[in-house]
C-alpha cells in the first residue's frame, strides 16, 4: 500500500475538481422542536421499539437532565438550546427512487460536478441500488456473500427489530448509558445507525461501509453504532465519507461502541467531514462523540481517524484493554483552519496483564484554528507488563493558530514501560521553497508536505479511503499558509 | 540565457549584492567563486526566487522576460533550476512521488499532458543510470537521512529529471568524494548542450577539471570584481583571495 498512495495522490490532484458542498432542499418528516418524555415515546413509538429499548431511553433522559456538559475540553462555543432541535426527522430522500432515472437531474449534475462516482451518488441519493445495472451485481454479490458468512451488517433500526437480542446483549456495555452529557442524550434520542455482528471465527472478507449498507437512511443527528466481533473473528469498518457533508443540524452526539471479544480484531476507520462553518467562523456542525472499544483476551482494536470537518469537535475514540494480551491502536490525523477547534485525542486503559497500545496524533492547525490533543494512557494495578507508545506531533501553518497537547499517564503498575514523544513544527519555509523551486505551486506543495507528514496515519487506512483522505487534506487547507 | 544588470539585493535590511552584472548565453558554462559570505548563495536564491531578499534595484532577463516578476514556481517552470547548497528534507513524501508531481506541474504549465505512470518510471531508471544514484534512494522521502553526498547527488538527479535550460548549481561539489564529484560532473555535461546553459558556484578549482567553465568569476562583496577563462580558477587556487580584496577595498 504504501506504493500505491503517493502515486495515486499525485494522479488524482491533478483533477482536483472536488469542491464544497451542496445543499439540496429535502422535504422530511419531522416532529416538533424540544425535548421530553413524550418526544422520546414518539420516537420509539414511530421506530416500533420493544418496550426495553424504550425504558433504555427514559432511564437516559432523567439522568441527562441531572447532568452538566462537560467544560474540560480546550474549545469554546454557544450551548446548543436543546428545546430548539427536532429529535425525530427521516428525510424524504432515504426514502428509495425506483430508478435512477427518477432521480432529480440537477442534482445529479451537481454530484457529477463534485466528481463523486456514480455508485457514490446512487448511495447519496438513495437508489435502490438493486435497480441499478452498474451496481447490481456488486450490491447483490455483496449481500449474498455476507450472508453465507452469518455476518449481520445492517441499520441499528432493522438490528433492533431482527436481531434485538444481540442488540439488548451489547448496547451498553462499553460506553453506560450515563457515561458523559452527550452520550446520555444520543441514549436517549439516538435515531439510527449501524450494526454489525462478525460470527465466530469469521474472517470478514470486505471493508464493511456504510457506502453499501442499503436500506442505509441519512446518517442522523444522534447516530449509533455498535460492532460486535464475536471470538476469532475479524472486520475492517469504515465510517463516514470524504464528500463535505452539510448538515441541518448544528449538534451531532453519536455514540460507538466495539465489542471485541477473545482473539477477535476490528479495525475502525473514519473520515469526518462535517461542514465546518465559513471563512469567518459562521454556521459549522457541533460534532461531541462518544467511541469507545472493549479488548476481550488476546484481541486488538484499531482507531484510524482523519478528521477535517466540523466547527468544533470532542472526540476521543478509546481502547479498553479488559483481556490479557489485548491491544489498543489509535491512529489520527486532525486538521483545523479558520476558526474551527478540534479537541481531540484517545484513552487506552489498560487492565488485562501484557496489553500494549500505540498513540499516532497528527494536529495540523491553520488560520486562526485551535487543535487539541487530550490522551490519558491508564495502566491499573492488574496490568502487569503493559507497554504505552505515544506519539503526539502538531504542525502549524499559520502564526495565529494554536496547537495543545494535552497527555495525562496514570500508572499504578511498576512494571508498565511508557513512552511519549512530541514535537510542534511549523510549515518549513524551506520545504515551500524547496518545491516550488521544482515548479510545484503552493497549494500542491502544502499537500505534499502534510500528506507526507501524516503517512504513518494514512497508511493504516484502507486504500480508497486513503486516497480520498489526502485528497481531502489538500483540499482542507487550501490557502492557509500564512 | 540570462543578462543580470545592476542587482541590488538586501535581506532584514542588510544590503548583500550590491550592483552585480552577470550575462550567460546559451551554451556557456560559468563558475562563480567567491570568499565565504560574498554572496553567492544569495545570488541563486534571488534568482531562484526566495521570498526573505527584497530586490532593491536592477532587473533579470532571462529568456526574453523579466525574471523577477515572475513567482517561484513559474521560474522553475520556464527552466531555471537550482541544486542547493543544503537540500531539503521532505518526509514522508518519496523522491519519485516529488519528481512526478514536479513534471507533470511543468508540463501543465506548458500545456502539456502529464507524463504516463510507465514513461515516468522509465525516465526514472535513465536518469537514475546517469548519476549511479541508488535505486532506493528514489524510492525513500526526499532528502530524509541522506548522506550528505547523496542529497547533492540527488539534486544532480533532480536536475537530470527536470532538464533545465539554466541550471544553477551551489556548492554541489562540496562534501563529495571523488567518484561522486565524477559523476556529478557527468550530470552537468550531459545536459550540456547549445541551448542550455549553467552556472556553477564552488570553492575548488577541482570541479573546474571535470565541467570545464567557458568563463570565471570572483563575486566578492556582492559584486562581480573579477571574470577570466578557466586559468582564474588555478590562479585563485593558487594566490587566494587576499589579492582581490586589496584590489577592492571599498566596493
Ligand atoms: N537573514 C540574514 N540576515 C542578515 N544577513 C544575512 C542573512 N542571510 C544571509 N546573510 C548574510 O549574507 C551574506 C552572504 O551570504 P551567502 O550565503 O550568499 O554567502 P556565500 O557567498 O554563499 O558564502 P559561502 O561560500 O559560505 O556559501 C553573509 O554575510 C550572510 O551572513
Ligand atoms: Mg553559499
Amino acid at each position: 500500500m504504501a506504493n500505491y498512495t503517493e502515486e495515486n495522490l499525485a494522479e488524482e490532484l491533478e483533477n482536483q475538481e472536488y469542491k464544497f458542498g451542496f445543499v439540496t432542499p429535502i422535504d422530511s418528516d419531522t416532529i416538533p422542536i424540544g425535548l421530553s418524555e413524550d418526544v422520546i415515546r414518539l420516537i420509539s413509538n414511530k421506530k416500533e421499539e420493544p418496550l426495553w429499548l424504550l425504558e433504555h431511553r427514559l432511564h437516559a433522559y432523567n439522568v441527562w437532565k441531572t447532568m452538566e456538559e462537560p467544560k474540560w475540553a480546550h474549545v469554546k462555543y454557544k450551548k446548543p438550546d436543546f428545546q430548539n432541535i427536532a429529535y425525530y426527522s427521516a428525510p424524504k430522500q432515504s426514502k428509495k427512487y425506483e430508478s435512477w432515472d427518477d432521480v432529480d437531474p440537477e442534482m445529479k449534475a451537481t454530484m457529477a460536478k463534485l466528481g463523486i462516482s456514480m455508485e457514490e451518488q446512487q448511495r447519496l441519493t438513495g437508489v435502490a441500488v438493486d435497480f441499478v445495472m452498474d451496481s447490481v451485481s456488486v450490491a447483490t454479490s455483496f449481500k449474498e456473500k455476507l450472508g453465507e458468512l452469518g455476518i449481520i451488517f445492517c441499520s441499528f433500526s432493522e438490528a433492533v427489530q431482527n436481531h434485538p437480542d444481540l442488540v439488548r446483549k451489547y448496547m451498553g456495555t462499553v460506553i453506560p448509558t450515563t457515561d458523559n452529557y452527550y452520550a446520555a442524550l444520543n441514549n436517549a434520542v439516538f435515531t439510527d445507525g449501524s450494526f454489525c455482528y462478525i460470527p465466530k471465527g469469521v474472517r470478514c472478507p470486505m471493508e464493511l461501509s456504510t457506502y453499501f449498507r442499503i436500506n442505509a437512511g441519512g446518517t442522523g443527528q444522534f447516530e449509533r453504532t455498535l460492532v460486535v466481533a464475536d471470538e476469532g473473528s475479524y472486520v475492517s469498518y469504515l465510517e463516514g465519507c470524504t464528500a463535505p457533508q452539510r448538515d441541518e443540524n448544528q449538534l451531532h452526539a453519536a455514540v460507538v461502541e466495539l465489542i471485541a471479544l477473545d482473539n477477535a480484531e476490528i479495525k475502525y476507520s473514519t473520515v469526518q467531514n462535517w461542514y465546518p462553518g465559513d471563512k469567518n467562523g459562521l454556521g459549522g456542525i457541533f460534532n461531541f462523540v462518544t467511541k469507545r472499544g472493549i479488548c476481550h483476551t488476546n484481541s486488538k482494536i484499531s482507531w484510524t481517524q482523519v478528521e477535517t470537518g466540523s466547527a468544533v469537535t470532542w472526540k476521543y475514540p478509546s481502547c479498553i484493554l479488559k483481556g490479557d494480551h489485548s491491544i489498543g491502536e489509535f491512529y489520527s490525523v486532525a486538521v483545523t483552519n479558520n476558526y474551527q477547534q478540534a479537541d481531540t485525542g484517545t484513552k487506552m486503559i489498560h487492565l488485562g496483564k501484557n496489553t500494549k497500545s500505540t498513540i499516532i496524533s497528527k494536529g495540523i492547525s491553520a488560520g486562526k484554528s485551535q487543535n487539541s490533543y487530550r490522551g490519558l494512557v491508564q495502566i491499573h494495578k492488574s496490568a502487569k507488563n503493559a507497554r504505552n507508545f505515544s506519539q503526539c506531533d502538531s504542525l502549524l501553518m499559520s502564526s495565529e493558530c494554536g496547537a495543545h497537547t494535552f497527555p495525562y499517564i496514570e500508572c499504578k503498575n511498576s512494571t508498565a514501560k511508557i513512552e511519549h514523544e512530541a514535537t510542534t513544527s511549523k510549515i518549513g519555509e524551506d520545504q515551500l521553497f524547496y518545491c516550488k523551486q521544482r515548479g510545484i505551486g503552493e497549494e500542491k506543495a502544502i499537500g505534499l508536505i502534510v500528506n507526507g507528514y501524516c503517512k504513518e496515519v494514512l497508511n493504516q487506512l484502507p486504500m480508497e479511503f486513503a486516497v480520498e483522505a489526502q485528497k481531502l487534506l489538500t483540499i482542507s487547507l487550501e490557502g492557509s499558509v500564512g | 540565457m540570462i543578462t543580470i544588470k545592476n542587482l541590488h539585493a538586501s535581506i532584514d535590511g542588510k544590503e548583500i549584492l550590491r550592483g552585480l552584472n552577470l550575462t550567460v548565453n546559451a551554451g556557456e558554462v560559468h563558475a562563480i567563486m567567491g570568499p565565504n559570505g560574498a554572496g553567492k548563495s544569495t545570488l541563486a536564491s534571488v534568482l531562484a526566487g526566495r521570498d526573505a531578499y527584497e530586490i532593491t534595484a536592477g532587473e533579470v532577463i532571462f529568456e526574453g522576460t523579466d525574471l523577477l516578476s515572475l513567482s517561484t514556481e513559474d521560474r522553475a517552470r520556464e527552466g531555471l533550476f537550482l541544486a542547493f547548497q543544503y537540500p531539503v528534507e521532505i518526509p514522508g513524501v518519496s523522491n519519485v512521488n516529488f519528481l512526478r508531481t514536479a513534471i507533470n506541474e511543468i508540463r501543465a504549465y506548458k500545456g502539456e499532458e502529464s507524463l504516463s505512470a510507465k514513461d515516468f518510471m522509465s525516465l526514472v531508471r535513465e536518469k537514475s543510470a546517469l548519476v549511479e544514484l541508488d535505486s532506493k534512494l528514489a524510492s525513500r522521502s526526499v532528502n530524509e537521512g541522506f548522506s550528505g553526498g547523496e542529497k547533492k547527488r540527488n539534486e544532480i538527479f533532480q536536475m537530470a529529471m527536470l532538464a533545465p535550460k539554466l541550471a544553477i548549481l551551489d556548492e554541489t561539489d562540496s562534501g563529495l568524494d571523488i567518484d561522486a564529484l565524477r559523476i556529478v560532473a557527468k550530470g552537468v555535461n550531459q545536459l550540456k548542450s547549445p541551448e542550455n546553459a549553467a552556472i556553477v558556484i564552488t570553492h575548488y578549482q577541482r570541479l573546474l577539471d571535470y565541467i570545464v567553465p567557458d568563463f570565471v568569476h570572483v563575486l566578492y562583496k556582492g559584486q562581480i570584481v573579477k571574470t577570466g577563462g578557466k586559468e582564474l580558477a588555478l590562479e585563485l587556487e593558487e594566490k587566494g583571495y587576499d589579492w582581490i580584496k586589496d584590489a577592492h577595498p571599498t566596493v
